[in-house]
């Protein structure tokens, strides 16, 4: 095996582990007075890392010089997608007893709910076209563009998170400063391609990611 | 377990003292098996609960025709998950946060449109009347509800004699100020100190009670100690904990949660099932250990206090 595949095992392992806990807990009378608010909090917020983690690779990867990191980073978006999926499930399934008048309702009305649904429902083409074979099939290119919804739900999962809370802010604000400091990397990198795109052509920066992944 | 079936005949629920004699047997555990926790555990198995003060025993309670049939919650739901924010925003803080907070001496004023206006020890308010047992349902505005058995007495016998002024059509009730024994007031969650308002109607409705114990003692900390309200057709905030000051006054009072936002908590806070906080249903809620979720009823099956509303539009005065 090589690091990224070592890598890659272990990112499997410790994903597992936020589950694992919950589950030990749930069969060892461990979530407490109201197990079901700590699972949907739970699974909503290893989301919302795991979304924010996939977003720090290539920061990570470029200031560390550790390029091979790319190859982990679809193994994190994967189990974001799959801790979404836990965590829709807990609100369909034990919050709304699969009562689907009110779900819809529930969307269309609940603000925090609309947004928090619409991060989750474009995580999905993400998830499904992250083969390698479906980079292939689009090309690097139009692969990208289609990922660059990640930005997208990362910003409305923080929102859905603010427009939760009764009162204390305290988290989502951590949630959303992480995120800002993410996307100010975004905006600086660009503003530096833009200024070396005046600048001779020997200077440009390595094409796009995606090839590598 | 995750999964509770609703129906448990109340032979089988866990009583406290079995619960606390499993608290002994793990730390029993934690003992032999953690060096590090040597010295936690040595505590918890020297007092078996962390709010050691708080578990004397009240003396003399009557029952009451107002307490609800229903199966109680059990005691560590109810003391180890707790909405007090004065103690911390997260509701399982609150019980180790609140363990030293300070219940003695302490005093109550009362001031504003009143004759007596004094300011009373609180055991000398506790004395006031004879402690009943009252088991109430309690519905949180988050959408989980609880059934406790509170002890204290109307808040009218307090009233009574304090004889407020015939211009005090509204009580306002304040909790103690002290962020150093309440971390929770250091952070401006919520405008410092927590302020609630009741009609004076309201106030004096025999289920409107003034409490300062649970399960047959002295009320924990975290629940409010020493002194609390409890309205039971209301939403929980309105159940104003740790008590300092009573104010009688003519003009409606704000409270804590309307001036944190006006458009989601109003003054009346009555539960209601057809009117929906702006984030989410009230139609329903989860009483804590239980599965499914039960409907919401209406000023939380509390009926008796539906003349108190008559003609008025609860949508619009929430
Ligand atoms: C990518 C999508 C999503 C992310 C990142 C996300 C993230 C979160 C986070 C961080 C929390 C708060 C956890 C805490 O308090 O510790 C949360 C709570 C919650 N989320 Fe989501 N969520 C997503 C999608 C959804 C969807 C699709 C639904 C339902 C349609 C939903 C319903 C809820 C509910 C009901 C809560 C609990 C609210 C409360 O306790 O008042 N979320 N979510």
């Amino acid at each position: 095996m090589n690091r990224t595949q070592i890598t890659k095992v272990l990112i499997f392992l410790a994903a597992l582990v936020p589950l694992g806990r919950l589950a030990w807990k749930a069969f060892h009378d461990g979530l407490g007075a109201n197990p079901i608010e700590v699972i949907t909090h739970s699974t909503g917020d290893w989301t919302l890392i795991l979304i924010l983690t996939t977003l720090s690779i290539t920061p990570l990867r470029k200031l560390t010089r550790q390029y091979w990191l790319i190859g982990v980073r679809r193994t994190i978006g994967l189990f974001a997608f799959f801790y979404g999926v836990l965590h829709f499930t807990t609100y369909i399934w034990l919050d709304k007893f699969f009562d689907w008048h009110e779900i819809i309702k529930d969307v269309a009305k609940r603000p925090f709910i609309t947004i928090g649904f619409s991060a989750f429902v474009l995580l999905i083409p993400l998830a499904i076209t992250s083969t390698a074979g479906w980079i292939r099939r689009m090309g690097g290119k139009n692969w990208q563009r289609l990922h660059k919804l990640i930005y997208v739900t990362a910003v409305l999962g923080v929102i859905h998170y603010i427009w939760l809370v009764k009162a204390d802010k305290h988290k989502p604000l951590q949630y959303a400063f992480v995120l800002g400091v993410l996307l100010l990397y975004r905006v600086g990198t660009w503003a530096l391609e833009m200024r070396k795109k005046t600048a001779p052509p020997s200077a440009r920066r390595r094409p796009v990611e995606a090839t590598e992944a | 377990m995750l999964i509770k079936k609703p129906e448990i005949p109340s032979s089988e629920i866990t009583s406290k003292d079995l619960y606390l004699n499993r608290r002994k047997f793990l730390a029993g555990a934690a003992l032999a098996g953690a060096a590090a926790a040597t010295g936690i555990a040595f505590r918890a198995l020297a007092s078996p609960s962390l709010t050691a003060a708080a578990n004397a025993k009240i003396d003399g309670i009557q029952k009451s025709g107002l307490s609800a049939a229903e199966k109680q919650t059990p005691y560590k739901d109810v003391t180890n998950y707790n909405n007090f924010y004065e103690f911390s925003t997260d509701k399982y803080e609150p019980a180790g946060a609140a363990k030293d907070f300070r219940t003695r001496p302490w005093t109550v004023t009362i001031d504003g449109a009143v004759k007596k206006k004094q300011v009373l020890d609180v055991d000398s308010i506790i004395k006031m009347a004879a402690p009943e047992e009252r088991i109430y349902r309690h519905r949180c505005v988050e959408g989980w509800s609880i059934v406790v058995p509170w002890v204290g007495f109307s808040l009218s016998e307090l009233i009574k004699r304090a004889e407020p002024l015939g211009k005090a059509r509204f009580v306002e009730f304040t909790t103690l100020y002290d962020p150093k024994q309440m971390p929770g007031q250091r952070v401006a969650v919520l405008k410092w100190p927590y302020v609630e308002g009741l009609r004076m109607d309201e106030a004096m409705h025999p289920l409107a009670l003034l409490c300062f114990g649970m399960y047959g003692e002295v009320l924990p900390n975290q629940d409010g100690a020493p002194l609390r309200l409890v309205m039971p057709w209301k939403y929980g905030f309105k159940s104003v904990k740790s008590i300092v000051r009573i104010r009688f006054t003519d003009d409606q009072p704000m409270n804590s949660w309307q001036l944190s936002a006006p458009n989601e908590y109003g003054f009346y806070s009555n539960v209601n099932p057809n009117v929906d906080h702006p984030r989410w249903s009230q139609a329903k809620e989860r009483r804590l250990g239980e599965f499914s979720k039960r409907p919401t009823l209406m000023f939380n099956g509390y009926d008796q206090v539906a003349s108190l509303y008559s003609g008025m539009d609860l949508k619009k005065n929430f």
